[in-house]
């Protein structure tokens, strides 16, 4: 349908021409003016998502095409293109969704800053980055969006640059990134070797046959499609903050925090999750891949999820805490339960945003002082951000009947089914993740809400809620955390043409939300069953913890830190692997390039090349000498040389 | 349009140019001289105009042909003519030099009229490098165009611009000295120097061989591949930000113009056999001269080690080129590579080239090409940082900008020769980001410290100007490749039908 083309470009054109206005000129523009003009056209592009996802999900509406040739070489033609279907129309929604209220919110948040105009040109191109990313119909314009959003969250890591901490953490995110792209550059070509398009429809309709050749790597014993899934996986794990690929996203907290809610919570850190899902197809003719995905998703859930439980900075919690929700996004895609991946991904969207921004108004309110142990009894200076603020935590930690509870129990119920090999690892760490969640996310709302007001008394007398510019965007967010779950689980995963539509590929031997769906009799009965099954009683026993632990008795996690000091320490380094990384990446890299600086200045330049100058200089002043001047030198060498010509003619 | 001798004006008319600027007088008539040298370069980049619109991509053959009797006895000729590859040159070149006129407009205020007539000169020298069709005269215009790069370097350089000059000339001369042993080998098998009929010569593996490794020590040491690189980075550092800009975005490229108007055809056996060494050769470039790039502390040191990683794409994307077909079979799939490696030669031009002209501003501004002595400079020159962030990302490979086609197009297709290749390839990804960004980050993110620094004005019109024209280059061959791999696209095709067909 050209109309739905058509329409597709409106929503991806209008953010980027906010920030081309708001970019290029944002000397000569009143901040009014910029934000304005890039939430006026967010508005716009938020409408036309919303028309597209009705289109798409109720007239069955899909497109498929190209917009222009990007190049052509050979045979070979590379496009950029939509691909507009269910799952894009989702995400698109999703994403303007969010950008639109992260828009409004940073005109409070923002407005005191020097770069206002720069970041409403930030997060508006970011927009065009994501969106190009989610409509893609072909790898090489998933590329263009996967690199654009990783060069924008690089931009807005760094947006305070002149703070050594934020212009490190934007580095070490790009770098983490590219890490990941390398992996995605040598998937999506070994795509176009074996598939010989780099379009996905011919891709998808390749699968088959690839599987059918028995096809492995040259020299290898690997199959090629999971070397190509393993591949872009990598990328997935670095965008998606997998570890070990993940641990650039606690220090992209250094940007402001409308970009954490947006970028590092809602969107891009999704990418590598709407990713798996968009190929999965691909990855459903990888199964020792699967067990990957599904291992290191759940891996993360639980182990990143431990960190939150000792972070004091409040960003950094809800930022670990986003680590271990897509560990359950992946984990539920490892489980070919792509459909509760993606659910999870828009409830997360909504109350990980939610989250974030109900900090930033806490940090706000805090003078821009972000450590909990500073706060406590916020609850009745800021009643807004506090409720909007439970609501979050609430559906972060899967209590019935909250958005979050619905997701989450669906992808623990796919791993359950699953009977991938790893699967019952997995199951086992998801599980325990429900209490770990339960216990950081209260953690911080008891320490930050509750108990003992700690800030200066200066301070005190300056709380107040935040202007409502912050608030609604916190309301507007609210309301999907509340209720999306109940209102989407059966479209989105339980019913045939739902959603999700026919976006996803799932092989009937790993269909578990098909043997889940078996069960399904209606979000109620499913809010009623929670009681009966272990997550939810694992997130209230994790509530309870906190409460005992930072109410009750607020000396307890002292005393555990100092009982279990290796398991503390452990935790406080993060497991180790900044240390790692910085010992063996920055200092050994540094000292390597060093070393190979040494060999090519010294050995081939000093050596050889100056050494050749040398050697003809030396020859020269020698051969020099021989030049005396005397004619009986000249005679002698003469003479000398006759003989020896004479001698040899002799003989 | 075949009345008019184009090829010709554009040798000629900035080498003319160049010849009445340099009697311009001396620096207090500076302005004139620059006046002279800013005409010349626009009357020249128009008539790139006619020259591109009535070139005629649907057809490999040489275009805008022009042959007159140079040396008739020894069968030399004054020949011209382009194909799609050269064209592409020919117009890269002038827009070069039109930039670096308008960008040495205030930094150069020693010599002015000389300076200007030395890239004039340089210009029509090397378009006519692009342009000939003779073997002969092609040696001529090659070798030329080292003495005004020489003076340039000479006069206007840096501190250690004796030794840098000195280095460079007797570096690529020697290089070049085999290469005009081979071409009067090939006179002798053929009637006369034209490079067309070099292509027809029939020449036993032996020959093929020697011919090639004479080549490849002129092309090489041009490119520069490692390990003949050395040269470069005391060129470039020490040669003034025009120097650099040319040096980067033309003079390299003589050496892969050279691979694919001469090694590739003319010994296509010879470049089959050897290509395994070559592509680990590429590779080292790319991989070792990247780590290399991260352990600098001057700034155009980095940029021209960069420059030679990247230029390592270049000669990866001939000679994987011969590992394709052989595994394949197929031509079809070697475009990808070798278009790539086109794609790669003329955004390499706009990205380094632009990258040096902005370590020129900044040098302009502090005399220091030390990273350490920078240090939040987005503060003081936000307009100059937004630039600088453009071609960094270029110099990066983002998608959207020039730097991302022609690497990404090479990647992709040399997982058909070998994914080996690629993953050392595709390494690039991680280290051109470390070593740019990082480069970025320590000269303008952070606080100001030097009061140096904190006098810094940002653009001036000249500046804003020739970095404006870049940027949008680089974007438009990011964003539309497709209208650079059009123009090529029949002569590419050419080039490796010839290249891959034995002339045992």
């Amino acid at each position: 349908m050209e109309q739905l083309k058509f329409l597709t470009l409106l929503i991806i054109m209008a953010p980027l021409l906010g920030a081309m206005g708001a970019g290029l000129f944002c000397r000569h523009i009143s901040k009014t003016f910029a934000h304005g003009l890039t939430i006026g056209l967010m508005g716009v592009s938020f409408a036309i998502s919303v028309i597209v996802a009705y289109l798409v999900i109720h007239t069955g509406a899909s497109y498929n095409g190209v917009l222009y040739v990007w190049a052509q070489s050979g045979n070979l033609t590379l496009n950029v293109g939509f691909m507009i279907d269910h799952l894009t129309a989702l995400m698109m929604l999703t994403v303007t969704f969010v950008s639109l209220l992260v828009h409004i919110y940073s005109v409070g948040y923002m407005t005191e800053d020097g770069g206002y105009q720069r970041f409403f040109a930030y997060i508006s191109l970011f927009t065009f980055s994501m969106l190009m990313l989610v409509s893609a119909n072909n790898f090489l314009q998933l590329f263009f969006g996967w690199e654009g959003v990783g060069v924008v969250s690089y931009l807005l890591i760094g947006f305070w640059f002149d703070r050594e901490s934020a212009n490190q953490g934007s580095l070490k995110a790009f770098l983490v990134n590219r890490v990941g792209d390398f992996g995605f550059v040598v998937g999506i070509a070994g795509v176009l070797s074996y598939f010989g398009s780099l379009d996905y429809a011919p891709v998808f309709a390749g699968v088959p046959a690839v599987i059918s050749a028995h096809a492995v790597l040259p020299g290898t014993h690997w199959s090629v499609l999971s070397c190509i899934c393993l591949f872009l996986f990598i990328g997935a794990m670095a965008k998606s903050a997998q570890m070990p690929l993940h641990v650039w996203l606690p220090e992209s907290m250094e940007g402001p925090t409308p970009i954490s809610a947006l970028i590092h919570a809602a969107t891009m850190v999704t990418a590598g999750v709407f990713m798996v899902a968009r190929l999965s197809p691909l990855y459903q003719g990888a199964p020792a891949i699967q067990t990957f995905i599904l291992v290191i998703g759940a891996t993360g859930a639980l182990f990143t999820g431990l960190i939150a439980i000792v972070q004091n900075d409040i960003k950094r919690v809800v930022a670990y805490s986003t680590l271990s929700q897509l560990g359950y996004m992946m984990a539920a895609a490892g489980a070919s339960a792509y459909a509760a991946s993606i659910f999870h991904l828009m409830t997360h969207a909504a109350f990980k945003a939610l989250l974030f921004l109900g900090a930033g108004s806490v940090i706000i309110a805090m003078h821009h002082d972000q450590d909990l142990r500073n706060m406590g009894g916020l609850k009745k200076y800021m009643p807004i951000t506090y409720i909007t603020f439970l609501i979050g935590t609430l559906s972060l930690s899967g209590i019935p009947p909250f958005s979050g509870f619905f997701s989450k129990d669906a992808i623990i119920e796919a791993v359950k089914f699953s009977t991938i090999p790893g699967a019952s690892y997995a199951y086992i760490c998801v599980l325990l993740g429900c209490f770990v969640t339960g216990l950081y996310s209260f953690r911080a709302l008891f320490m930050a809400f509750h108990g003992e007001e700690r800030m200066s008394h200066e301070l005190k007398h300056h709380l107040q809620e935040s202007p409502w510019v912050v608030w609604l965007p916190l309301v507007l967010l609210a309301i999907p955390s509340l209720i999306q779950g109940y209102f989407m689980i059966e479209p989105m995963l339980f019913s045939a043409q739902g959603y999700l539509g026919s976006s996803i590929n799932v092989l009937p031997q790993n269909n578990v939300l098909g043997l889940m769906a078996e069960e399904f009799k209606g979000p109620w009965h499913m809010i009623l069953g929670s009681f009966t099954s272990l997550p939810c009683y694992f997130a209230l026993l994790g509530a309870f913890t906190a409460w005992f632990a930072y109410i009750k008795q607020p000396d307890f996690p002292g005393r555990c830190a100092q009982r279990f000091s290796v398991m503390y320490s452990i935790l406080i380094n993060k497991y180790g692997f900044d240390m790692f990384n910085d010992w063996f990446f920055v200092r050994g890299g540094q000292r390597t390039a060093a070393i190979m600086y040494l060999g090519d200045s010294q050995i081939i330049d000093n050596f050889f090349v100056n050494g050749a100058g040398r050697l003809i200089t030396w020859m020269s002043s020698t051969s020099r000498r021989m030049q005396t001047g005397y004619l009986y030198h000249y005679a002698f060498i003469m003479i000398l040389g006759l003989i020896v010509l004479l001698g040899w003619l002799m003989f | 349009m075949t009345q008019i001798p184009l090829l010709s004006l554009i040798i000629w008319v900035p080498i003319i140019g160049g010849i009445i600027c340099m009697f311009a007088g001396d620096d207090r008539k500076a302005t004139r001289a620059r006046c002279i040298a800013l005409f010349t370069a626009f009357l020249n980049l128009m008539l790139c105009i006619p020259l591109y619109t009535h070139f005629d991509n649907s057809t490999s053959a040489m275009q805008f042909v022009e042959n007159v009797d140079w040396i008739a006895k020894f069968g030399i000729h004054y020949q011209l003519g382009v194909d799609g590859i050269s064209v592409l040159m020919v117009i890269l070149s002038t827009i070069t030099t039109f930039l670096v006129v308008i960008a040495s407009w205030k930094p150069i205020q020693k010599n002015v009229a000389q300076y200007m007539a030395a890239f004039l000169i340089m210009q029509g020298m090397m378009v006519g490098v692009f342009e000939s069709l003779d073997a002969i005269l092609f040696y001529v215009f090659w070798e030329g165009m080292l003495i005004p790069m020489y003076l340039c370097i000479g006069m206007w350089g840096g501190p250690r611009r004796t030794y840098a000059s000195i280095k460079f000339f007797l570096y690529t001369f020697l290089g070049s000295a085999l290469m005009l042993i081979a071409l009067l080998y090939l006179r002798t098998k053929s009637n006369d120097f034209n490079i067309l009929s070099f292509y027809s010569i029939k020449l036993t593996m032996h020959e093929q061989v020697y011919i090639f490794i004479a080549f490849l020590f002129a092309f090489a040491v041009k490119i520069p591949m490692w390990p003949v690189h050395t040269w470069l980075p005391d060129a470039h550092t020490e040669a003034p930000a025009g120097g650099s800009v040319v040096l980067a975005a033309l003079m390299l490229k003589m050496g892969i113009y050279g691979i694919l108007r001469f090694s590739m055809p003319i010994t296509p056996d010879a470049s089959q056999h050897l290509a395994g060494l070559m592509i680990v050769l590429s590779l080292i470039a790319i991989v070792y001269i990247a780590i290399v790039a991260i352990g600098q502390s001057d700034m155009k040191r980095l940029i021209a080690y960069s420059s030679v990683a990247h230029m390592g794409f270049t000669t990866l994307a001939c000679f994987v080129v011969y590992k394709i077909v052989a595994r394949t079979g197929d031509l079809q799939d070697a475009y990808l590579t070798l278009e790539g490696g086109m794609v790669q030669m003329l955004s390499h031009a706009f990205s380094t080239g632009a990258m040096f002209l902005g370590v020129g501003v900044l040098y302009e501004r502090l005399h220091s090409r030390e990273i350490g002595d920078y240090g939040g400079v987005a503060h003081k020159m936000p307009l100059f940082a937004a630039f600088f962030m453009l071609f960094a990302l270029a110099n990066v490979g983002l998608p959207g900008t020039s730097g991302f086609v022609g690497e990404f197009l090479i990647i992709l297709g040399s997982f058909k020769a070998s994914y080996v290749i690629t993953l050392f390839a595709a390494t690039t990804l991680v280290l051109s980001a470390v070593y740019t960004l990082w480069l970025y980050k320590r000269v303008f993110f952070g606080v100001v410290t030097r009061k140096e620094v904190e006098s810094m004005k940002d653009l001036e019109l000249p500046e804003y100007l020739v970095l404006g024209i870049l940027a949008f280059l680089v974007l438009f061959i990011g964003l539309y490749p497709n209208a650079l791999l059009k123009t090529f696209h029949t002569s590419i095709g050419h080039l490796l039908e010839l290249s891959t067909t034995s002339k045992l």
